[in-house]
């Protein structure tokens, strides 16, 4: 039965690459723009700590700016 | 109603929905892998060589998808100067690529035992690849340009130009004699295919559309926060 499952009647070595592949990029696609994500984000909470007392209360002001501060942890 | 399109409310729903969307396309994947690897039919002609459909065709069905979703907004937010629009669009092609190129890749590998080559210039595949090279072109032109009006003029021309692509693709296997065959599933007459093999296409395509689904919110609050970081360059 396992055997089976892997060897296809010697296709197995063609569908499991192909299928191989696909998750690999899903991976690999995921990993990207989960980086740049995290990037994107240290750097705006980096420039926030950056503004005096004055500016950083008006950029608060902003809704989404409070948004993004307030999800940290989200993906 | 109209308080939800504001900037903080998209915000608000987009980077709080990918862990579920996250969550559920595991599940779908999980029970589409099942049912196209172990549960479904071996084909009585191509033996299980026809499992690579179950990821080949979601795949290229995805990407000329998504191909038509950013000409359609690109064009629209050229016309009516929705900046919003074209955030959509950008956020959306990285996913449409990766699908055309898993297309490619997958049909290639299946060509193999089914035809006997890795690759042939048959116009179904040669213009694929067309659509691949106009996915870059459009990535290549955000990265050229970044977020200003030129942006937004050279990448709604680029999808333009690439959407004529579209139908070719689509009816290239009635127009040319080519090794695809044509299409087994329609919309608007009896799809050829059989109940056992459309069930896990279908699981599959939503999985697929789920992942598109998933990489486009990330993307999108990455640019989201892309400009709120410009902004706060200029306080």
């Amino acid at each position: 039965m396992i055997n089976d499952i892997f060897l296809m009647n010697g296709y197995g070595i063609y569908v499991w690459s192909a299928f191989l592949f696909t998750l690999l990029s899903f991976v690999t696609l995921y990993v990207i723009i989960k980086i740049q994500y995290v990037k994107e984000k240290k750097k705006f909470i980096t420039k926030f700590g950056t503004l005096n007392s004055e500016r950083a209360a008006f950029a608060k002001s902003h809704a989404i700016n409070k948004e993004i501060l307030s999800n940290t942890s989200r993906i | 109603m109209f308080k939800y399109f504001e900037p903080s409310k998209i915000f608000s729903i987009t980077s709080r929905a990918p862990k579920y969307v996250l969550l559920l396309f595991i599940i779908i994947l999980s029970i589409g892998l099942t049912e196209a690897l172990i549960l479904s039919p071996e084909d009585y002609k191509q033996s299980h060589s026809v499992r690579i459909m179950y990821v080949h065709v979601p795949a290229a069905w995805i990407s000329l998808g998504i191909f038509s979703l950013i000409t359609f907004l690109s064009l629209i937010g050229y016309i009516f100067k929705i900046r919003n629009f074209f955030l959509i669009s950008k956020s959306l092609a990285p996913s449409g690529l990766v699908f055309n190129i898993v297309a490619l890749v997958t049909g290639s590998i299946w060509g193999k035992p089914t035809w006997g080559t890795w690759w042939a210039w048959d116009a179904r595949i040669t213009s694929m690849l067309i659509l691949v090279l106009f996915y870059v072109m459009y990535l290549v032109s955000w990265r050229i340009y970044e977020n200003n009006d030129k942006a937004f003029r050279v990448t709604t021309i680029i999808t333009i130009l690439g959407i004529v692509n579209v139908p070719i693709i689509k009816y290239s296997v009635d127009w040319w004699n080519t090794l695809h065959q044509p299409a087994s599933i329609n919309i608007l007459s009896k799809s050829s295919i059989h109940i056992s093999m459309l069930y896990p296409l279908l699981i599959m395509t939503a999985a697929f559309a789920l992942f598109s689904l998933l990489i486009f919110l990330m993307k999108y609050n990455t640019e989201l926060i892309k400009i709120k970081n410009k902004g706060l360059d200029r306080l």
